[in-house]
């Protein structure tokens, strides 16, 4: 699904980022793990085209991304609180959302509905404006918010921070149910090991910016990650 | 030595600023007015003794000053309150070291007693008094008097936070001074309360009895301990370190569904100039610019100048086009990363600002119509403006905001708030302004006014015939831009 090929990012003679080679399937669940600088923001941000490679290329679903912006369709993201209007209300965010997409408010509504759990009656209804809302809660929308639509590719950076522990056991449900029941590609990037273990059948270790290990993921792998992280 | 601590914070604080090291051009141009107005004040100072020595030979020149001590408070008053700010430091950080709570709050105060709008009247106080002293006035005296002004000028100081706090809390904006100042004003003026005779008498109490100083500094005094309570109050985290929550106001807009694929940014862009600060000024800028014809359309100087009447119509017409125009699409600036990695056409983002902009200056035009009472002319000529704009500047000003490089924080205040101001800002105002300006001008004079009518009509009808082409032309020019424009929108300034 996602291609990507002698990837380079080069900051003022830095380089921040240079990825030789690297194939997630369709439908895979992937994670990206790695210390602070390993290169994992570049890469989302490069993969949503927002900044351009040095060189290389990603393509999605065969589409070069800083080519042809075909591949916006089938993907979503949400890597911080930049990705929210502040001055909307979460109901508002998500028909705005749905709209882009294609979808009409009972669509969006319907999708909503299944997340209840997940909001815990802290996000719906609530007459606040986004820029309002706790750190936790903003995440919360802008996480739902990627999920609207039916996309093919899921990106979510850090998506387990700030959040409380029966909210993180409830998106590791629910990023399961997307990869493995629904087909969907989903690349996340964590800090937190024991999460992207639980999560991701494959994980990828970044560090200052290149590949040093790809494993899939076993009963072996939270040792593995531990000991690497440890040195 | 905390105070050492402090000062430097605040020095790394202004030149570490992406602010300060983007634009130099703008801080010199700021250090130019300040010397601009420090040498007015300087002449003012040095010149006021003979010239009203000259004019008024039979006053005393020091009563004539004292007796209008009232107008230049109330002036003091209002420039602060557009051009000086409350004094601001982050203080988030600190509130868990072990610095005292008053200590800070009396850093920031003490701070702002240094500010240039305290020293700006010393340049003039001070060669007046000394002009006396030279010309024999009693030197304890003069100098006691210009202690008094010295202790106005702070009193003004801290009862312009006050009242900026208050305006501040009430989302009146500038209403409250001008209620105040203009009440003031209104009250002496019909000498209800004649405050500039009871200030002069005031000051010359003081000049001839010394020990009546106390009642200024007392004054004084109290204002600072309000503002100290005050600020000291606010120094929680719960109070006005954070943000203030608001009940959220909902309408959903359903009828700009009849725009179609334009709908959900028409939205985006109603619900973003509602529910900011920032953006929402430029709804109560429509109001000076509406009336802005006013200024001119009455006095007969103008009426002689129709060459003239196109640069009004095309500010009366295009105000809310100019205003909010040249900000995109930095009005969007905080979650810009989102647009662009989402299933947007940029075509119908731009598309819905140009449906915008061409509305404002249609319901502009039809609220502008009474200005038919100042001759048909002006009628004409606005209607040439208004097509003009339609068709040319909401196209041009759209070209310049692919140029726009600087965020914009929509919570902060609105008036006089110069963020998001670049060179492109002031460059966008020659095609915008000018040039219709100019042609209209030069065919009025080598043809006629109705010729030139007809040009600036032409012109906004080519424009809005090749509406398409040039929307795309524009998009291309945004696309091309992407990546400088989503580094820039995520600096802070």
């Amino acid at each position: 699904m996602i291609v990507t090929s002698d990837l380079t990012k080069v900051y003022s003679n830095k380089t921040v980022l240079k990825i030789q080679g690297l194939d997630i399937p369709k439908g895979q669940s992937f994670g990206l793990v790695g210390n602070n600088g390993a290169g994992k923001t570049t890469y989302f941000s490069l993969l949503l085209d927002l900044i351009k490679p040095t060189t290389g290329k990603i393509k999605n679903n065969n589409i070069q991304v800083d080519e042809s912006e075909d591949w916006k369709p089938f993907t979503s993201t949400f890597i911080d609180e930049s990705f929210l209007i502040g001055y909307l209300t979460p109901e508002e965010y998500f028909y705005f959302i749905g709209d882009l997409r294609g979808q009409n408010k009972a669509d969006v509504d319907a999708l909503l509905s299944q997340f209840e759990d997940f909001f815990h009656g802290e996000i719906l209804n609530q007459k606040k404006y986004l820029r309002d809302l706790s750190k936790g809660n903003q995440k919360k929308v802008g996480i739902v918010a990627a999920l609207i639509g039916n996309p093919e590719v899921i990106i979510l950076d850090e998506p387990f921070a700030n959040l409380d522990p029966t909210t993180q056991i409830r998106l590791k449900a629910i990023i399961k149910d997307l990869a493995e029941k629904q087909g969907v590609t989903v690349l996340i990037s964590s800090h937190d090991l024991l999460h992207v273990t639980d999560v991701c059948e494959r994980i990828v270790v970044l560090d200052k910016g290149e590949i040093i290990r790809d494993l899939t993921t076993s009963e072996a792998t939270l040792k593995e990650l531990e000991t690497h992280f440890a040195q | 030595m905390k105070l050492k601590h402090f000062f430097n914070l605040e020095w790394k604080q202004y030149f570490r600023s992406s602010y300060w090291q983007k634009s130099v051009a703008l801080n010199i141009l700021l250090i130019f007015v300040a010397l601009y107005f420090i040498a007015i004040f300087l002449f003012l100072g040095i010149a006021l003794y003979p010239i009203l020595i000259e004019q008024l030979p039979d006053q005393d020149p020091l009563n004539i000053v004292n007796s209008i001590l009232f107008y230049w408070i109330l002036a003091d008053i209002l420039m602060r309150f557009f051009f000086q700010k409350l004094p601001v430091m982050s203080v988030k950080p600190l509130l868990t070291l072990p610095v005292r709570r008053s200590k800070i709050v009396h850093y920031v105060l003490g701070k702002s007693a240094l500010s240039f709008f305290n020293f700006l009247p010393l340049f003039a106080i001070i060669p007046f008094g000394v002009t006396l002293i030279v010309n024999d006035y009693p030197v304890n005296s003069v100098l006691i008097w210009m202690l008094s002004l010295l202790i106005i000028t702070l009193i003004i100081n801290f009862l312009n936070f006050i009242i900026e706090s208050l305006s501040s809390q009430t989302e009146l904006s500038f209403l409250p001074i001008i209620v105040f100042a203009g009440g003031l004003f209104v009250l002496n003026y019909f000498n209800v309360v004649s405050f500039s005779s009871l200030l002069s008498n005031g000051i010359s109490s003081i000049y001839s009895n010394p020990i009546l100083v106390v009642i200024p500094l007392a004054i004084l005094l109290g204002l600072y301990i309000a503002n100290f309570k005050n600020l000291k109050k606010q120094l929680y985290l719960d109070s006005s370190l954070k943000s203030k929550t608001e009940e959220v106001k909902t309408s959903d807009l359903a009828w700009t569904r009849k725009f179609g694929n334009v709908a959900p940014f028409l939205q985006l862009d109603l619900r973003l100039i509602w529910r900011n600060k920032r953006p929402r000024s430029s709804v109560f800028i429509l109001i000076i610019g509406l009336l802005y014809g006013l200024f001119f359309y009455p006095q007969p100087t103008y009426q002689d100048m129709p060459w003239f009447f196109a640069f009004i119509g095309i500010f009366v017409t295009g105000i809310f086009l100019i205003n909010f125009g040249q900000f995109i699409p930095a009005w969007d600036s905080g979650y810009y990363k989102m647009l662009m990695s989402q299933n947007i056409k940029y075509e119908e983002y731009l598309k819905s600002k140009f449906t915008l902009m061409a509305a404002s200056v249609i319901i502009l035009f039809v609220l502008s119509i009474p200005y038919v009472y100042f001759g048909w002319k002006i009628l004409i000529a606005h209607f040439a403006a208004a097509i003009y704009n339609i068709g040319v500047n909401t196209h041009v000003i759209l070209f310049g905001g692919s140029y726009n490089r600087k965020k914009i924080d929509l919570n902060q205040r609105a008036a006089f708030n110069y963020q998001g101001t670049g060179a492109v800002q002031w460059l966008i105002g020659i095609p915008l302004l000018l040039i219709p300006l100019g042609l209209f001008a030069l065919f009025y004079v080598i043809s006629s006014f109705e010729i030139a009518c007809l040009l600036l009509i032409i012109l906004g009808v080519i424009g809005i015939v090749f509406h398409q082409k040039l929307m795309r032309f524009i998009t291309l020019k945004y696309l091309d831009s992407k990546y400088k424009m989503i580094d820039a929108f995520s600096q802070e300034t």
